[in-house]
């Protein structure tokens, strides 16, 4: 079981982040480009230094400032996959797959049969003396794959995984990697920028932004009720703060909604796309949750077409694509949202 | 929500990019141009080098020395020559003296190897035989002067050498030049005169190269002419060798064959070989020829 | 890797066949001017071999002494933080452009006899570098190692560091690392410095004669011995230990591609 309390200053970064992950578990690390996650995993490795904080796996302190305890790298039982491999490019698959564990001593015959065995595992038959560069994405991931989890370590990072294979390949692998996570007895923690990795591959997540938590919880509790605009993006949906009385919910940017559900104090407001109608005058009859602005962006995504707008509040909508020809959408223009009050849901932040 | 497009990406933007066409001649050209300024300097310089020679040394008919007149002539002659060569430049105006300074194998290797120079002045009648035989000399060499060995040792001589004797001494280190040079053909003629076994720490190429040693402190003595001496009285001491093992090198002149400059290198050997060239070498520690 | 053929470029062509040719023709001079009759006599008597011997065993010290004190100094200087790393570089890499004579004055004020560095030695221990073979070392040492420590640091600079990273998070040590890694990753540039530096040591001249000084037998390497025979109106003689010089420098120069492990 791995608790890590982790404090680090950088120069582009201050990053405070808790977490606690059992065997077995994996945690998935979720956040934009510059958030910390990277260096969240480096500092576990003991690549960087803390300013403040403690790890502490399996019961072993590997670093500990207060107490001057830093356990090097090389002495701790993690291995760490890393975003671009890393793989070495004069050794062959199997020579790097077995690098760590001839690192700790074991003897070349006893290192290459493990690592066959792991390499079998993964697919990765016949590619034995085969060089990194002459192997495909996909097989050089796995390569990195098996030879993070030939030394059996107790802790399991991995750094964006999937970030470098195409559509097609990232599927098939990220089916591979939910069978060997499944099997992991280690600790397991997942960095990605993916939400569908973090959903499919993760027993519970935390969003990190800017150096800090945002939230945690399993992938189910933070898509169904999002506590930043980072994860609503990515969940695809609009979500607002505000305060609410009983149905009516002010704001924080300005406007006013009524809502369907009661509710009092400050609250977090999610609005499904799908839920909010557009139109280029203001619709006739409907006086609440009715309000203009102006087209920002326009975006197909599958069959539907979701709509920004610009206004107090913003907001995204959806409209079939017939309307985008209808409405004139392309050109631009003013615009009036309309949201439905069975659409709308309120939970506290 | 992820990066919305403009309202605009749904136009098709099909501006492809449309760079304007290089050309390619335009380059190799500028290329060819700087090779060949390049090679047409190269042989510019080749050819106003050798034409320096010729053209400057055009002889007039009336026999009055002008232009470059280039001297070869052995380390030891440099400060004596020197001032022959201003004397000579002031006696001849119009004349321009140029001055090589060597070991004297070195400059006659060079001069068999068809070096442009008009005189040759050699410290070893050996060294103008090698020039003499290769067909390289107008005329008969004549000796000008004559110089004899000395023992170089630190100012001061803080080792206390006395005499040729004391160089076979393991303790002191000494430098002489290498036997196929005319100094270091003297030092063997006198180790052998003294009767003594000496082992130099090293065998220079040309005399310049002992002095150097010697007044740096890197060897303790060095078999030197006793013009050298002389020339560095501030830097460095003398140990006269006695006459009788001592041996005298004779240095012959000759003016070269095909000489660029001959109207010049006649006048200039007369001058040498006549009392105000004679006065110039006596003043150097140089000794009169026979 | 790019399978295109380059095309045809006639400029291209032409300027590299004269610089070929330029290099190309002294050659065949040598060749032609050496005196094939008496090559054996010439190349075994006592005075060559003993020249030959000194300039391959000195070469070959100053290639050793340039890896141990060159590849620290190159390391440091790739990967050190510390300041007036510049200014260390540049004087490391003053003797690359120094005329070798100078570089002999200035190692005979320092470590000749009533040098600096070299009388208090003298006194003190009674050891003195010059007219020995370990002066001849020392010239070549100091001519010829800043192409080691150049040629190795820039190898250093150019590989990927989180290699090594990757290396230690997998559990090796510091050693192991640089083993298995790091070294077989700055090979070629190693490789390469080394010969570098081995055919600069061999061909050095200037520094030698002015700082070891000329002793057949004891101080004398085939460069100084080539000239002393030029100088001497010995040409051929000179020609001939050329040929040997060329002959073993060639060898080695052949063979610098598969030593280094390149294309």
């Amino acid at each position: 079981m791995l608790d890590a309390d982790i404090q680090l200053r950088l120069s582009r970064l201050n990053l405070d982040t808790a977490f606690t992950v059992a065997s077995g578990e994996v945690l998935a690390l979720l956040g934009p480009n510059g958030s910390g996650k990277s260096t969240t995993l480096r500092a576990l490795v003991g690549l960087l230094p803390l300013a403040g904080g403690r790890i502490v796996l399996d019961g072993t302190v590997l670093d500990d400032p207060a107490q001057r305890v830093k356990i090097p790298p090389e002495q701790r039982p993690i291995s760490l996959m890393f975003q671009d491999y890393l793989l070495f490019p004069h050794l062959s698959a199997i020579e790097n797959v077995a690098f760590g564990l001839r690192a700790k001593g074991i003897d070349k015959k006893a290192a290459r049969d493990k690592a066959s065995e792991t390499m079998a595992r993964l697919g990765l038959d016949g590619l034995a003396e085969a060089k990194p560069g002459s192997m495909s994405g996909g097989q050089q991931q796995r390569v990195a794959m098996a030879r993070a989890l030939v030394t059996d370590p107790k802790l399991l990072l991995l750094d964006e995984p999937l970030a470098a294979l195409d559509v097609s390949t990232k599927t098939d692998v990220r089916r591979l990697l939910r069978e060997v996570l499944r099997e992991s007895v280690a600790a397991n923690v997942l960095v990605t920028h993916d939400l569908l990795d973090a959903v499919a591959l993760g027993d519970r997540m935390v969003v990190i932004e800017n150096g800090g938590i945002v939230q945690t919880g399993t992938p189910a509790e933070v898509t169904a009720r999002p506590r930043s605009r980072y994860v609503a993006d990515l969940v695809g949906v609009n979500l607002l703060r505000g305060t609410a009385r009983g149905t009516v919910l002010e704001l924080d940017g300005g406007g006013q909604l009524i809502g369907a559900e009661p509710a009092t104090g400050p609250v977090l407001v999610v609005i499904a796309p799908a839920g909010v109608s557009v139109s280029r005058q203001r619709p006739e009859g409907r006086e609440q949750n009715t309000w203009p602005g102006q087209i920002s962006a326009v975006d197909l995504m599958g069959d539907r077409v979701r709509v920004r707008m610009d206004g107090t509040p913003s907001i995204t909508g959806e409209v079939p694509p017939a309307a985008v020809d209808e409405l004139k959408l392309d050109h631009g223009g003013e615009l009036w949202a309309s949201v439905d009050p069975a659409a709308i849901t309120v939970y506290p932040p | 929500m992820g990066a919305g497009r403009r309202p605009e990406a749904f136009r098709s933007s099909a501006q492809a990019g449309l760079r304007s066409p290089r050309a390619p001649r335009g380059r190799h050209a500028a290329l060819l141009t700087v090779v060949c300024a390049a090679v047409v300097a190269l042989l510019l310089a080749a050819c106003s080098s050798s034409s320096s020679g010729s053209s400057s040394g055009s002889s007039s008919a009336s026999g009055k020395p002008s232009g470059t007149l280039v001297v070869f002539a052995a380390t030891s002659l440099t400060d004596a020559f020197n001032k022959i060569g201003a004397q000579f430049e002031k006696a001849n105006p119009g004349v321009t003296v140029k001055f090589n300074y060597n070991g004297s194998s070195s400059l006659a290797t060079s001069i068999n190897q068809g070096a442009p120079a008009d005189v040759f002045a050699s410290a070893a009648p050996a060294n103008m035989k090698t020039v003499t035989d290769a067909g390289d000399a107008a005329g008969t060499p004549q000796i000008f002067t004559r110089n004899t060995a000395e023992i170089m040792v630190e100012s001061g001589n803080p080792k206390h050498i006395e005499s040729v004797k004391d160089l076979a001494d393991d303790k002191i280190k000494v430098a002489v030049c290498a036997p196929e040079v005319p100094c270091g053909a003297l030092a063997q003629e006198v180790f052998k005169n003294a009767g003594v076994t000496v082992k130099p720490v090293s065998e220079e190429t040309n005399v310049g190269g002992v002095v150097t040693k010697v007044t740096l402190g890197e060897v303790d003595a060095g078999i030197v002419y006793v013009t050298d001496v002389k020339e560095n009285e501030a830097k460095a001491s003398g140990v006269t060798i006695p006459a009788d093992q001592n041996a005298i090198t004779d240095y012959p002149i000759v003016q070269i064959k095909h000489a660029p400059n001959a109207t010049a290198a006649k006048a200039f050997i007369s001058y040498v070989l006549g009392p105000d060239g004679q006065k110039v070498l006596t003043s150097f520690g140089f000794m009169p020829p026979e | 890797m790019d399978d295109q053929k380059q095309p045809f470029n006639p400029l291209l062509a032409l300027l590299a066949a004269l610089a070929a040719l330029f290099f190309v023709f002294p050659l065949i001079g040598l060749l032609t001017g050496a005196p094939w009759g008496r090559m054996t006599s010439v190349i075994t008597s006592k005075s060559s071999l003993d020249a030959l011997g000194l300039s391959i065993v000195a070469s070959l010290a100053s290639t050793v002494i340039a890896l141990l004190f060159g590849f620290p100094l190159a390391w440091l200087l790739a990967r050190g933080r510390f300041r007036g790393k510049g200014v260390v570089r540049g004087l490391t890499t003053l003797p690359m452009v120094l005329p070798p004579v100078v570089g002999g004055i200035a190692l005979l004020l320092a470590y000749g006899r009533r040098g600096f560095i070299g009388e208090p030695l003298d006194k003190a221990t009674g050891i003195s570098l010059p007219f020995t073979l370990a002066g001849v070392i020392v010239a070549e040492s100091f001519v010829a190692m800043p192409f080691f420590v150049i040629t190795v640091e820039s190898g250093l600079r150019s590989m990927n560091r989180r290699l090594e990273d990757a290396a230690r998070s997998l559990g090796a040590k510091r050693w192991t690392v640089f083993r298995r890694v790091t070294l077989p990753l700055i090979w070629p540039s190693l490789a390469a410095g080394t010969v570098l530096t081995w055919a600069r040591a061999l061909g050095e001249f200037g520094a030698t004669i002015t700082f070891a000084g000329n002793l057949p037998g004891v101080t004398q390497t085939m460069p100084l011995a080539i000239y002393i025979s030029q100088s001497s109106g010995r040409l051929d003689e000179a020609i001939a230990l050329s040929l040997v010089l060329v002959v073993v420098s060639l060898v080695v120069m052949i063979f610098r591609r598969r030593i280094a492990g390149g294309d």
